[in-house]
């Protein structure tokens, strides 16, 4: 075939329901383009080749036999964080390099149960902690519209793979806006499910009131497609909802007329690029021009927001990776004892940037500073929710940029942590406040790099969220412009 | 150790907050962590400006009620897996140095 690499997840179910392609040809494809392109880009961490071309044969003999699960034979790439059983799963970091799963998470579970093929693990910050995808001890993953920027991070890999079309889609995982930055600067459909919505089970722990497993896909429909199935009540995950799951595809079509979208100034922060700031202002006109109502909302304490994030997230990364003590699995260390074993496998296992918030969170945690930092954030986070439920009493959902610029170039914000989590501004709030975030593509920069907008919606929205960005996806091209990886190969 | 620490409140005490953390780090990595972290702390200040008496803390995005199942054994697939991931292992075990002499 050739080109099926290119294809939506939707646009593959077409295809292999008419016969007019095989799960083989979609493989080989995929992996061809993998070939091609990610020597450049560098975003899968492995590629499970024989098991996949395995897969793909006998999904066309089930398919043959009348078989039509929703995703019989589709391959997706998997960030490195998810279990997938007997695959690695060492979340970019030295400390896992040795692990293989033993079991399926939850999400990657449903996947399968729909016949999806786990292809290969995807690139990204160590346990989710980072903005650029450079925090790895595997690679530096590029950004596939110009080599020499991030991807953005956590989820880089997923959302490069996805830009590159090495990946039909991908999984991520969101705790502050790891699955949309990324999308924005790699010019892709990021969408992270309200908290609670999709089971955390077996997606390694990073900040646990925060994380959300969620998706990377070439357009909305198919980020619709994955919920319906991803999303659902699950016994090993207590946080995970009961409330009922939606047919989120049957309500992409209709129109906007009656939708109110809330804009808030306060995202528009200061230093923000103006390239960006005039590629959402321009799909805030698009909206209005589909008959939606622009409504002027507010976020008072916005300003605080990664401050809040910074301490909240950092004290439960510092108590959830307490379990990397090197006795149970991990690369050990030697020592006398098994406090030893634990400092020095630490040590030398962690990477500069885990390192820093499991000192940052321990510090907020310890006799003396909890009330002044872990419960005063606690509670400036009961603020937030505060101010987004009094939004969403005026509008369905918020109009926002995803990052106040475009990806920078690599390096430029290593020295400078600080500099780097400032610019999560606009994606912390729906983590903090539970709710659902989708960025999609809306406009590229002076220079030629995707920029994203960020739809907000509340906790349990998702039907909603995903039909208003459909509608503004459907009526404007931004989705379909792809980098010239394969061009200048 | 403690008694140290409260009295040097106003800078972070890298070492021993590594050691809380059981983290050995390098002199180098203390210089860093050490501006690094002031510079990040100094900017979480300003959540002190804010007055939240009376607030409660939240602790969850969404209100959590308590979630309960049966009480009862689920078999877990691929157990015997498990010990394969030991970084040292002695007949299906996990094996350390003596912890208790």
């Amino acid at each position: 075939m050739g080109d099926l690499h290119t294809y939506t997840l939707a646009g593959l179910q077409g295809m292999l329901a008419d016969g007019r392609c095989s799960s083989v040809d979609i493989v080989n494809d995929v992996l061809a383009s993998i070939d091609r392109t990610d020597g450049r880009v560098q975003a899968y961490v492995d590629i499970d080749r024989e098991t996949a071309l395995a897969e793909a044969a006998a999904s066309d003999k089930m398919r043959a036999e009348g078989d039509s699960r929703m995703l019989l034979g589709i391959p997706l790439g998997v960030k490195d964080i998810l279990n997938v059983e007997g695959q690695p799963c060492s979340c970019g970091s030295k400390l896992l390099k040795p692990y293989r799963s033993v079991y399926d998470a939850t999400s990657v579970a449903k996947l399968k149960a729909e016949g999806a093929i786990m292809l290969g693990r995807l690139n990204m910050d160590e346990f989710g902690m980072g903005s650029t995808t450079e925090n790895s001890s595997d690679q530096v993953t590029r950004n596939p519209w110009d080599v020499g920027k991030v991807p953005g991070g956590s989820s880089g890999g997923s959302a490069a793979a996805v830009a590159a079309d090495s990946a039909i889609a991908a999984l991520g995982s969101d705790t502050g806006g790891s699955i949309r930055q990324p999308a924005s600067f790699c010019g892709c459909v990021g969408f992270k499910p309200s908290y609670g919505r999709v089971s955390r089970f077996g997606l390694t722990a990073y900040a646990s009131s925060l994380d959300q497993v969620g998706t990377l896909t070439k357009d909305v429909r198919d980020a619709a497609i994955l919920l319906e199935i991803l999303a659902g009540n699950d016994h090993r995950d207590s946080t995970a909802l009961e409330t009922p799951v939606e047919d989120y595809s049957a309500v992409l079509e209709q129109d906007l007329n009656g939708v109110r979208i809330g804009l808030a100034k306060d995202f528009f922060v200061e230093g923000i690029h103006a390239d960006v700031s005039e590629a959402v202002n321009k799909a805030v006109e698009h909206y209005q021009s589909l008959g939606a109502e622009i409504v002027d909302v507010s976020i008072p304490h916005l300003k605080y927001a990664i401050a809040t994030y910074y301490v909240i997230a950092t004290a439960e990364a510092s108590t959830n990776l307490a379990r990397y003590d090197g006795i149970r699995y991990g690369d050990r260390k030697d020592g006398d004892n098994p406090i030893a074993i634990s400092c020095a496998t630490r040590a030398a296992g962690f990477g500069t940037e885990v390192k820093r918030r499991i000192i940052l969170g321990t510090y907020v945690l310890s006799s003396g500073y909890y009330d002044a930092y872990y419960l005063r954030a606690q509670k400036v986070r009961s603020l937030l929710r505060r101010d987004f439920e009094q939004a969403f009493a005026s509008c369905d959902a918020m109009l926002t940029p995803v990052a106040p610029t475009p990806a920078y170039p690599i390096g430029s914000v290593l020295s400078d942590p600080l500099e780097m989590y400032l610019g999560d501004i606009c994606t912390v709030p729906a983590n903090l406040a539970g709710l659902c975030g989708l960025s999609q593509p809306c406009g590229f920069s002076a220079e030629g790099l995707p920029i994203g907008m960020q739809l907000l919606g509340p906790a349990g929205g998702e039907a909603s969220l995903l039909r208003i960005g459909y509608q503004y996806e459907q009526s404007t091209e931004w989705h379909l412009r792809k980098p010239e990886l394969e061009v200048s190969a | 150790m403690t008694g140290q620490y409260r009295e040097n409140a106003e800078g972070v005490d890298v070492r021993y907050v590594a050691n809380l953390a059981r983290l050995d780090l390098t002199d180098e990595e203390v210089e860093l962590f050490q501006g690094q972290l002031e510079n990040i702390l100094g900017y979480v200040e300003q959540l002190q400006e804010l007055n939240v008496d009376g607030i409660e803390p939240t602790a969850h995005a969404i209100s959590v009620d308590n979630v309960f199942r049966r009480d009862e054994a689920l078999l877990f697939e691929g157990a015997e897996n498990i010990p394969k991931n030991f970084p040292a292992e002695n007949q299906q075990l996990v094996s350390v140095p003596k912890i208790i002499e």
